[in-house]
Order: C-alpha cells, then structure tokens, then sequence
C-alpha cells in the first residue's frame, strides 16, 4: 500500500464535494439541521420546569390560608389554575393530567398558627414526569419554609420581640449561568451532538454508498492510493461540520447571548479533535458494513444514542449506576461536552480540560488508527456471500 | 391480497439480505432500552459539594451538617481558603460550595445575624435550581431551629414558638419519583418511530436507487397492493419490537403496565400510520438512501424534542406548545405515559387517541397520493 499523495487527496475531495452539492439537500441538512436545532432548543425547549398548575383545596378559607396560596401563585413556578371544593376533586384532574400538583389546606389552619401549633399542609404532586416531580418537591419545601419564617417573624414583631429576627441570613450565589437558563447548558451538548451525528452519520454512508453502487471498486483500481481514498472522503465532511458548529457558536451568541468566555483556539482544539474521533468512528462503520440502511442504523446507535444519553447532554454522568458510569468512559462526548461547557461557560484554560483533551486526542488516534487498519486489510475482503449474488 | 403476500415476502427476503440488519433491528431496542432505563436519571441526589468552613465553630459544623445530612448533598472537600472553590468548581468537581465565614459562631453567641453563602454551579441549571430551593430551606429550617433555641432562653418555656408549616407530600403514579417510569415509555415511541421512519424511507428509497422500482411498476402489481405490501413488513417489525420493548420494560425494569394491553396496541397502531406515513413521504421526495436518512434525521429531531420525551410540553412557550399539537409523538407520549404508569383507560386517552389517528390518516393518504403519483 502506497502512502497518501497531495495529488490523490485532492482529486477525491473535490469529487466528494461534487457529489455533495450535486444533493443540494443533504448539504442544507448537514448545515441548516443544526441551525435549526438550536433555534429550537434556544427558544422551546427547557427543562427549567415553571408554571406548575396547581389545584388548592383550602379546608380553612381563613386569611392566613389565603396569603400561603399567594405564597404560590405569585411565583413563576405555580399557576393556580383550580380552586377545589374537597380533595375528591383532586383525582380526575390529576388523572387529566390538568394539574401536576395539589396542595390541601387543612381546616383550623389559621387558629393553629395563632396558637404557635404548626400545621401541615398536604401536597399532592404528579410523579409521572420524576424530574418535574422532584423540581415542583423543591419549590414547595422552600416556599413553605419562607412562609413560615415570615409567620413566625410577624409574630414576634407584633409581641415586640422583633430583636430576635432572622438569626441566620444565606445569600445565595449562583456562578456561571445566574439566570439559571438551561439554554446554556443545552447548546454546548448541541454541539457535541452535531459533529458526532453529522460526521458519524455522513461519513459511514457516503463509503458504505459507493460499496452498494459498485464505484468503490471503480475507485479502488483507479490510480488512487487507499489512504488517498479514506482521507479525502472525510475531509469534506469534517469542513462542513465544523463549518456548521461555527455556525450554531455565532447563532447562540447572538441570538442567546451565550459567548464563548474561554479561549477560542482551545475550543477549536478540542472540536477537532472530536470530529476525528467521530470521523474514525464513522470509517469504521462503514469497513464493517455492505448496505447504507446497516450502517445507519449502526451510526444511529454508537453515535446519537451515546451523545444523547450518556454524555451528560441532559442526564449527569454522576447519577448513573457504576457500570454505565465504567461505559461512559468510552464515550467521547462525554469529555467533550465536559471541555466545551467548561472553556465556553467557565473561561476554563487548559490547566482545567487538559484530562478531557488527552482523552479525545487518544480516542481520535484509536478510531482513525483502528479504521485505518481494518479498511487496509478490508481491501481484499469483499466477498459475496455463500456465493448469493446481488440481484 | 395474494399479489400483497408475495410483495411481503419479497420484502422480508430482501430485509434478510444483510444478515447484519435483522440483529440490529432488535439488538438496537434493546441497548436503547438498557441505556436510557439506567443512564437516563435526573433525580437529584448527592451534589458533589464543597465546605469552605473558616469559623470552625461548634454552630458552623451544625450548620454544615445540616446540609449533608439532607440526603442532597455530599462533600467533595473541605477547603481553607475562598479561593479554593473556584478549582472544584471550574473543573466540576463539586456543583455547590456552602462557605461559612470567620465569625459565623460569635454573631449566632451575640445574637446578631449570621452570615452564610451558598454558591451553586448554575451551568447544570436543573441541578442547580433544585439545589437551591433545598439548600435555602435548609438554611431556614437551621435559622428556625436557632430562633426557638433563643426564645426559649428569653421567655422560658410555653412562650411563642415559632410556627413551621410542613409538608405531607404525597406523590401520585411514580412514589419514588423513578425517572426510569418516565422515561422508558417515551423509549417504546422513540424505537417505533425511528424504526418504521427510517426502514421504510429508505427500503424505498433503496429500490428507486437500484432501479428496481421500475421493474416492480411493470408488473401487474396494482399501487394499492404494491403500497400495502411494502409497508405492511414494517408493521409487523415495529409490532414485534414494541411487544419485546413492553416485555423488558414490565419484567427487567419492572416498570409498571398499569392500562389494558389492547389500548396500548391501539395506540401503537394509529402511531405506526404516523410514522410509516413520513416514511413513506419522505420515499417520494428522497433520491438517495443519504438524502432520505437527512430528510428521516430532520423530521425525527423535532419529533423526539416537540413532543415531550425529556423536556415536558408544559414548560414551553404557547407558540411552541401550539406547534406540537400538529406532532404526532405528543399524543403518543402522553397515551403510553397514562397508559403504563397512570393506568388510564378509554376516557383519559381517547382525546389523544383521535387527533392521532386522525394526523396518522392524513400523513398517510398525502403520501400515498403522492407515490401513485410517481409510480403512474
């Protein structure tokens, strides 16, 4: 096998790039998909869970009642969207799904709280969605806690002990994202989930395409060297996801105001060398399959579903069990949302997401080196099946 | 329906051609059932925290204590100096830091406020916010607890007592709040669809690219029967798959099943006429199998995100939400959600079971207009 030629290279990324533009759509997709995602993330999607609607079942129908079911509504996070009469009321609403939460005031409330007798309150809340479920827990423990500070508070006042108040006052700080948007948490694991995907995907189907069609032998007893081959089927595609994660950078910034606090040529570092982890992933697949439709599933599975689920896109590495954990080791998206987020978020430098770049330089050494190797050997390989032809 | 029989079985025969595709037709449910019934678990537990204690006080450990005997938290470190949260908190290690300042002690002794900050990594924002509704009532609770302490000594026994109003929370459907329960039903939807979407795009797709399609067009095939036949393989693959779906999710992750077996055939089927619809739709406007898994990629996204699998529908905004009622994944999420773990039956589903159904006849019959199109 004869090394890469500059020559061979070149005349196969310009044939790729006729082909891509020859598909004008699979060219929007790769470079509008990911805009397009963004605006959605950047606009519907949250996962800041607010305006909870809330039913109230007031047993007492006292003053003191009323003002802890202003304590919730006048917040963001509940709407008061139903005022029962008994909590039988309760369970045909919350079966609707009409209400995810429920809170019930017991009678004798406010007499209870004169008499410095501390009530409970009942709350009822939708498990179904867990994560709503414990967000909605949260709020409400802390907005009883805040009330009954402000009850006990007015109490003393008013016996002329207010001397005593507040013994402990906490100020709360919150770094990196105050506003607590989870659009910034999100468009960093777009990112990841853009180059792998469209890398994985692109390039696993456009070898595996000229296998299907017949060309690749066309292409192989051609003039051109095998690494000629391989490397110049995956530039074009690495520029165009690059390209496209510039694209969605500028978009965030300018759109969703998040900028890039770190410093921008190690985020172009470790981009990269993402996309060569992603682009050996993707020569892979296609070493190892014979029809588009195989290698996409497979792209879809050892790409999309790993960037989504075990890179800590949405779900944190640290809640999985120690064996997913052990597997989210192999997972290069996980280190590269880790130094995304830390060097666009944090204005992290390489003294903090040094471990992170380690490991997506070795991956992408493994993946291209292990593709490599198996497309070399590969050549002689393709055989016909217990000699069924193709029809 | 003969003519229907023998499309079937070519069809089968030609699934059958890449003995790579049959494995991963149900290897891949499998895996994406395993890793999202473990991996995907938003549950707030354990935040890796940090202590910056520069009292050490007997008040300033009480206080801390408070916070990790929560359940919420877990320290990472102790640290002297401020400075030193940023490194945890730079690189991730810790997601709070409770910094408890000199003096902290004395001000309690003396009666006068003391001060505290709580400082959470915001980038995790659902973390994050949890963390702070726990921590700021922890906070209250340790400075409610002091106040009786200090009432008592001013007034004795039998005086005022600060009142604290407490919560019986109850929680319906999901007692534990398991994600798992949440999230497994959204992955019975999430393998239909992209299953039956892209087998089929791309099983047609594949034909008009081979030049085989032509072929078929010539024989005495009818359209109707050529339709049915090519689609009805993959009903029976997504049957197959969201039975061996149902059957892992009831007896591996014990996941309940709560509503009657026929309703969630039901929906599956009117979800199916959805999603073979767009298959078949994006056959007719697709040139290359690449194009069609472009097109199939680009209708899936928004599905999975619009519909409500991780990010609940609620919490957008109302253009948004108006936006999903024209999504097919909404109703069935919502179906399959009541279905296995509210135990719903015909009165809570049929007002998603109908506009699915209904979105499902319309996809269908548009992109089946359009095939006879080509085909004639």
């Amino acid at each position: 096998m004869k090394g890469p030629t500059l020559g061979g290279i070149r005349s196969v990324v310009k044939k790729e790039f006729r082909e891509i533009r020859r598909d004008s759509r699979s060219l929007g997709f790769m470079i509008f998909l990911p805009a397009f995602l963004l605006l959605m993330f950047g606009f519907a999607l949250t996962l800041d869970v607010k305006h909870i609607a809330l039913a109230v079942v007031d047993g007492d129908g006292s003053q003191a009642s009323r003002e802890l079911v202003d304590q919730f509504s006048t917040t963001e996070y509940f709407d008061l969207k139903a005022v029962l009469p008994m909590t039988t009321a309760i369970d045909p609403l919350m079966a609707r799904e009409d209400i995810g939460a429920a809170l019930v005031i017991p009678p004798r409330f406010a007499e209870d709280l004169l008499a410095g007798r501390s009530p409970s309150v009942q709350v009822l809340l939708d498990g179904s969605n867990a994560m709503t479920g414990a967000t909605a827990g949260g709020y409400i423990a802390a907005i009883l806690q805040t009330y009954s500070q402000k009850i006990t508070l007015e109490t003393l006042a008013r016996r002329g002990l207010g001397g005593l108040a507040a013994p402990v006052a906490a100020e709360v700080r919150v770094w990196y994202n105050p506003e607590l948007r989870s659009s910034n948490f999100l468009i960093p694991g777009l990112i990841a989930f853009i180059l792998m995907v469209i890398v994985t995907i692109s390039t696993a189907s456009s070898i595996v395409r000229e296998k299907e069609r017949g060309t690749m032998d066309q292409l192989r007893i051609s003039s051109l060297g095998s690494p000629d081959l391989i490397i110049g089927k995956m530039i074009p595609y690495a520029l165009i996801s690059l390209g496209s994660a510039h694209l969605v950078l500028l978009l965030s910034q300018v759109l969703f105001g998040v900028g890039i606090k770190g410093s921008y040529p190690l985020l172009l570092l470790a981009m990269v060398l993402f996309v060569c982890g992603a682009l050996g992933q993707g020569l892979f697949i296609s070493s190892i399959t014979r029809t588009q439709q195989v290698a996409f599933l497979l792209a879809l599975l050892t790409s999309m579903l790993p960037t989504f689920i075990l890179s800590g896109f949405i779900f944190p590495v640290r809640n999985m069990p120690a064996v997913v954990q052990a597997i989210t080791y192999f997972v290069p998206a996980r280190y590269f949302l880790a130094a995304l987020r830390a060097i666009v978020l944090k204005d992290a430098g390489l003294a903090a997401v040094w471990p992170q770049i380690l490991f997506l330089a070795a991956f992408a050494l493994l993946a291209l080196g292990g593709s490599a190797a198996r497309m070399g050997r590969g050549e002689k390989e393709p055989r016909p099946r217990r000699g069924r032809a193709r029809a | 329906m003969k003519a229907i029989l023998s499309i079937v079985h070519k069809e089968f025969l030609q699934l059958r051609r890449d003995r790579r595709l049959f494995p991963l037709l149900f290897l891949s449910p499998i895996l994406q059932l395993l890793l999202l019934g473990y991996a995907a678990n938003l549950d707030v537990r354990n935040i890796p925290a940090v202590v910056c204690d520069q009292d050490g006080s007997a008040a300033s450990r009480e206080f801390i204590a408070g916070f990790l005997n929560s359940g919420y938290f877990s320290v990472r470190a102790r640290v002297g100096r401020l400075e030193a949260i940023d490194a945890y908190l730079d690189r991730g290690l810790a997601s709070t830091a409770f910094v408890i300042p000199r003096g902290f002690g004395d001000d309690l002794a003396g009666g006068r406020p003391g001060k505290v900050m709580i400082i959470a990594d915001g980038v995790e924002s659902q973390t994050a916010t949890i963390g702070v509704n726990y921590s700021t009532m922890i906070a209250k609770r340790y400075a409610q607890r002091l106040l009786l302490e200090r009432l008592e000594r001013v007034q004795g026994r039998g005086g005022i007592r600060p009142v604290q109003v407490d919560a019986r929370v109850r929680v319906w459907y999901n007692p534990e709040l398991k994600s798992r329960n949440f999230m497994i039903p959204g992955v019975l939807g999430l393998i239909l669809m992209v299953m039956t979407i892209a087998l089929a795009s791309m099983g047609i797709v594949r034909e008009k690219e081979a030049g085989t399609m032509e072929q078929l067009i010539v024989t005495p095939i009818r359209p109707h029967q050529l339709i049915v036949g090519k689609l009805l393989p993959f009903v029976l693959i997504g049957l197959v798959e969201a039975a061996f779906v149902l059957a892992v999710a009831a007896f591996w992750f014990v996941v309940p099943v709560r509503g009657s077996l026929g309703l969630i055939l039901l929906a599956c089927l009117a979800f199916m006429l959805n999603t073979l619809g767009f298959g078949l739709l994006i056959s007719t406007i697709s040139r290359t199998q690449q194009q069609a898994i472009f097109t199939a990629i680009f209708f899936i996204m928004p599905m999975i995100l619009l519909g409500g699998f991780v990010i609940p529908i609620e919490s957008m905004p109302p253009f948004f939400q108006a936006v999903s009622r024209a999504i097919p994944t909404r109703y069935f999420f919502t179906m399959i959600r009541g279905l296995m773990i509210r135990g719903a039956g015909w009165p809570e589903i049929w007002d998603q079971m109908l506009p699915l159904a209904a979105l499902g006849a319309f996809v269908l019959s548009l992109s089946i207009a359009r095939f006879r199109k080509k085909l004639d």
